[in-house]
């Protein structure tokens, strides 16, 4: 977030002083729709250098050359699925936070819900079974006369027998 | 004994699991272009700046495309390699050299001219190479890292296999190993080299 508005920014002040950057070419972040663009769009992809960066992120040097091509991409009028499949075909649905919903990812998207159906089974077994063993406490005579006892605010109740 | 079975169990699974996750290199990530040709490129070679190389050349046989650069510190490390590999005449090396001058982090490019950069390239490429043995039938030279972004590449150094018809069979990501030479590339390579 903090780097879009610098680079909203940079692409505003950018704008307001065309005077100075006359005769130059226009740098690249001069354009703020694309700028955009390109953050949104890579901000969804992993850095391969660091994996644990996205491309919008990294400071390394191959996602430097992915952010130019990925801003020449959008320049040449690229869908974002176009730019997207542009980088998964040469890198791998590795690239790709938020992998592709297809046969080899199945088990990664629906494994979590298939365990959470069996832990679900698993306990509503459990607690079926668990409801026939169970049978209600019964007091023992002398168990209810010791509580009877207490409640009625006798000081020295006697111990009920069991009591370890 | 048996409820105690259970845990145990998932517990196996769950060893099992990550022994195999903590084995894996996450660094190691598979090329999609593995079965695919090899993306076209037209580049001009290290030796001979008239020349361009381009994968068509070598239409017809099984060679190897190995992505180097002077400041990589593991292509010094596979080098050797790649040397005495040559040198028994297994397989045509093409090196690409990859990002000789941008990618040493210490040279600003936009501080140079286009053919500054060249000129900086081939003198920094052709002096490693002939410190280090020169492994390679040709060098191209990618000095942007254009080709490098076509061929998938992340990290150098990378040796790709490539087949008769121009596909890709194989991708050896870091250095090439004595191990991965002999139990993969060499393997492989004879099998394509039997393949009309």
């Amino acid at each position: 977030m903090k780097l879009r508005l610098a680079t909203l920014a940079t692409a505003v002040l950018l704008g307001l002083a065309p005077v100075a950057h006359a005769g130059e070419a226009a740098p690249l972040a001069a354009d703020p729709a694309v700028e955009a663009r390109m953050i949104s769009i890579s901000e969804e992809l992993r850095c391969l250098v660091c994996q644990n960066e996205s491309l919008a992120a990294s400071h390394a040097e191959l996602a430097e050359d992915l952010r130019r091509e990925v801003r020449s991409l959008i320049r040449d009028g690229k869908s974002d699925a176009e730019i997207r499949d542009y980088l998964v075909s040469r890198y791998g649905d590795f690239v790709l936070y938020r992998p592709p919903v297809k046969p080899t990812t199945w088990l990664l998207w629906f494994g979590p819900f298939l365990i959470l159906a069996g832990a679900i089974i698993g306990l509503i077994a459990y607690l079926r079974r668990r409801a026939g063993q169970i049978t209600p406490p019964t007091l023992s005579a002398a168990d209810r006369a010791a509580a009877e006892a207490l409640l009625a605010g006798d000081s020295k109740p006697t111990q009920p027998k069991d009591q370890a | 004994m048996k409820r105690f079975l259970i845990p145990l169990g998932l517990f196996l699974v769950l060893v099992v699991f990550l022994a195999i996750g903590l084995n894996r290199d996450p660094h190691e990530v598979p090329s999609p272009l593995v079965g695919k040709p090899a993306p076209d490129f037209k580049l001009a070679q290290l030796a001979e700046p008239g020349k361009t190389f381009s994968p068509a050349d070598m239409r017809g046989q099984v060679w190897l495309l190995n992505v180097w650069a002077s400041w990589c510190v593991s292509c010094r490390a596979e080098h050797p390699l790649l040397v005495a590999f040559a040198r028994q005449g297994g397989l045509p090396i093409v090196g690409l050299n990859y990002k000789e001058v941008r990618g040493d982090g210490e040279t600003d490019v936009k501080k140079l001219a286009a053919d500054e950069e060249s000129t900086l390239t081939r003198q920094r490429a052709s002096a490693w190479l002939s410190q280090h043995g020169n492994p390679y039938v040709l060098s191209a030279l990618d000095m942007d890292g254009r080709v490098g972004i076509d061929y998938g590449v992340y990290g150098v150094p990378e040796t790709y296999l490539i087949d008769k018809k121009g596909v890709i069979r194989y991708k050896q990501i870091g250095p090439i190993t004595p191990e991965a030479l002999e139990k993969k590339i060499l393997p492989l390579a004879k099998q394509l080299a039997g393949e009309s």
